[in-house]
């Protein structure tokens, strides 16, 4: 920095000290001293930190060091200091931060908010600008107005912002904010209902819960893959588009018939229905448009058999699942089929029937659901509670553990079962059962204490656990013996 | 893709039954004052679609403001009226569930910490939390008290969602039939239609 420079930053630095002393807060201090843009690149340095302290409340000392330290190289280092203080809020913040340049906090933004706090400051210091309302609402919204004031305050950034573990761990914000200013930002996020066509595909992703759709088409896959015929590639790809479809159709109608329900709960409330970017009737065009072209691929191009399996699978996940969720804790054992059936179809789809080992397959996914699905629902209770949904989870949680551990065993017999069914040769049940002994620990671990801990620690294993078995069951499987060999050494010994 | 011509004419159907794209706020305001007053929204001057807001707090749903375009036909009117509507009853259920569950919640820590002998704030002055083997006692009471409730809302919500997306659906294939009709009027404006 050239002298004039330092020597302006220094008087800054001056100012800032004695407001800060003041224990007014940094956004105003940042102004009032700022009439030259020169000085604009240091205290931008300056700014996270001292939103950092101050919104970690911590005590003036900090601040007044903070601000000795502008003159040389200690800023940088004072922020890294600051930074672990407080760590939830600086994590955010940084991810605000690095997420897009062009929208650091700048001078015209800090303009903006200095017209709101000057004028509050002129006439009284307020801890809090409304009068705090009836407890039972505030903990309600405390989560998600805390979050979004916070993310407003700092910048005009989409609050798109990760969720604070605890939040009662979190110091009280501040609330200085004015009514108009409130109803200006609450103005700012209405949004037109009218279809942006170029977000089309990324809202499409979202409603067909593309990443989803991708797994089961996996498994699908790894059907065809296992059935014991020659491998045909265009089958299988013809096989796995149908089976996309039919995936796609059935994650938008449940979306579709779900709207209240995700937008009251914290995992589904950013779906493209919830938050009206395209309309009902939209969503069902869509489903409709990928459900009939992938069930008529699958019935005319594959098998009628895979075609009907891919009907019974959208009508049992969006018919009866879907309703269900609401009624029944029976609706996991649905849910269980709906999985398991896109092996089968793979396996039909290259063979053309239905075979003990499609069965077997079937049955691998079916028993894999239940550790996986418990597991996730162990930690959701609130949100499902709230929400209506009756899940074993919240109901009957005994039974929750009690079948997770069931299954995840069955799944050690079911790949004894493999071999014997002629689906994979009998390296497979042992080299699977490392795996399988290791999701049955952590099934027992949960079903003997089921807390948070263990019932992530399941989910996570059953994540990697699938994809693992279904590809050491791929590399088992059983070598083909094809007709004509068996025929020869017959034909042979009659001559 | 079907889904994109499908998409482009649902864009064009909004657009053509905007006829003029000015929108009385006062025309906005009537039904707004009916309706239960939650949210402070400023209605645009100038607006050809619906709008859709900021999750409400105590609910968490969106409410959207429709638009009224100029020649409204019954079936539009109709399902404008039957979308506001369910809008508000929805947002009804879920301000009354969520207002209970919490106050509920509540009642239940603030009972069984009495049950313990321990005050609501510990010595920082932080809410004490129960730990989750206690709370799924009251996640579980609250789902089965509210059992029939939660069946009945759901039924009727799977009633009305069809209902207004059948309607959607008139609307909308009413819409283009209008259209071609008119282009067809437009290019046979010497001979006469039979």
């Amino acid at each position: 920095m050239e002298i004039p420079q330092m020597m302006s930053v220094f008087q800054h630095g001056a100012i800032l000290e004695g407001h800060l002393a003041q224990g007014a807060p940094p956004h105003i201090i940042l102004h009032r001293g700022t009439p030259t843009s020169s000085c604009t690149g240091p205290l931008k340095l300056l700014e996270p930190a001292l939103l950092f302290s101050w919104r970690c409340g911590s005590a003036p000392e900090v601040l007044l060091s903070t601000v000795r330290g502008l003159i040389g190289v200690s800023v940088k280092r004072k922020l890294v200091q600051n930074v672990p203080r407080c760590n939830q809020t600086a994590r955010s913040l940084i991810q605000l931060y690095r997420r897009d340049q062009t929208n650091w906090l700048t001078y015209q933004h800090l303009n903006f908010l200095k017209r709101q706090y000057v004028t509050k400051n002129k006439s009284e210091l307020h801890q809090r600008a409304v009068p705090k309302q009836a407890p039972a609402l505030t903990i309600l919204d405390e989560r998600e107005d805390g979050v979004e004031r916070q993310v407003q305050r700092i910048s005009t950034i989409d609050p798109v912002v990760s969720q604070p573990e605890d939040v009662t761990n979190e110091t009280p914000y501040v609330h200085v904010e004015s009514e108009e200013a409130r109803e200006a930002r609450l103005d700012r996020q209405w949004k037109e209902l009218k279809v942006n066509v170029t977000d089309l595909p990324d809202i499409y992703a979202r409603l067909a819960k593309v990443k989803l759709t991708a797994l089961v088409v996996t498994t699908a896959a790894a059907g065809f893959a296992m059935a014991p015929v020659p491998f045909d590639p265009l089958l299988f790809f013809v096989s796995c588009l149908g089976t996309g479809l039919a995936s796609c159709t059935a994650n938008s109608i449940n979306q579709y018939f779900e709207v209240p329900f995700d937008s009251n709960m914290n995992r589904t409330k950013n779906r493209p229905l919830v938050r009206g970017q395209i309309s009902p009737l939209h969503a069902v065009s869509f489903a409709l448009a990928c459900g009939v072209p992938g069930v008529a691929l699958l019935t005319l191009a594959v098998n009628p058999l895979t075609g009907f399996l891919g009907a019974l699978n959208i009508f049992l996940y969006t018919c009866c699942y879907t309703p269900l969720k609401r009624l029944s804790i029976s609706n996991t054992w649905v849910g269980a089929i709906v999985g398991a059936i896109p092996p089968v179809m793979g396996w039909t789809a290259a063979t053309g029937c239905l075979e003990p080992g499609a069965l077997l397959l079937g049955g691998f996914l079916y028993s894999w659901q239940f550790p996986h699905f418990n597991a996730l629902s162990w930690n959701l209770k609130e949100d499902y509670s709230r929400g209506g949904y009756r899940m074993m989870s919240v109901t009957h949680p005994g039974m929750c553990q009690r079948v997770a551990l069931r299954h995840s065993v069955g799944l050690i017999g079911l790949s004894a079962l493999a071999p014997v069914l002629d689906v994979t040769t009998w390296t497979f049940p042992l080299i699977s059962l490392p795996i399988n002994l290791y999701i049955s620990y952590l099934a027992f671990r949960f079903y003997h204490k089921g807390n948070r801990n263990n019932a992530r620690k399941l989910f996570f294993c059953s994540l990697w656990h699938l994809p693992m078995l279904l590809l050491l069951a791929l590399t088992c499987k059983k070598p083909r013996r094809d007709p004509e060999d068996a025929a020869l050494p017959s034909a042979s010994l009659a001559s | 893709m079907a889904s994109r011509v499908a998409a482009r004419s649902l864009v064009c159907t909004r657009r053509m039954s905007a006829a003029c794209s000015r929108q009385s706020s006062s025309g906005q305001a009537a039904p707004r004052d009916t309706a239960p007053k939650r949210s402070i929204f400023r209605p645009e001057a100038t607006s050809t679609h619906d709008w859709i807001g900021p999750p409400n707090p105590l609910s968490n749903l969106r409410p959207i403001v429709y638009h009224v375009p100029e020649n409204e036909t019954e079936l539009e009117k109709r399902l404008r009226h039957l979308r506001q509507d369910t809008e508000d009853w929805n947002h009804e259920f879920w301000t009354k569930q969520n207002v209970m569950f919490t106050k509920e919640k509540d009642a239940f820590i603030f009972s069984q910490l009495n049950a313990k002998g321990l005050s609501v704030c510990d010595e920082q002055g932080r809410r004490r939390a129960l730990n989750a083997e206690e709370m799924a006692v009251f996640y579980k009471s609250f789902l089965d008290t509210n059992r029939v409730r939660h069946a009945d809302y759901n039924r009727e919500w799977y009633r009305r969602n069809f209902t207004i997306t059948l309607l959607m659906a008139r609307v909308a294939l009413n819409n283009m039939w209008k259209t071609v009709t008119d282009r067809r009027g437009r290019k046979k404006s010497s001979t006469p239609t039979t």
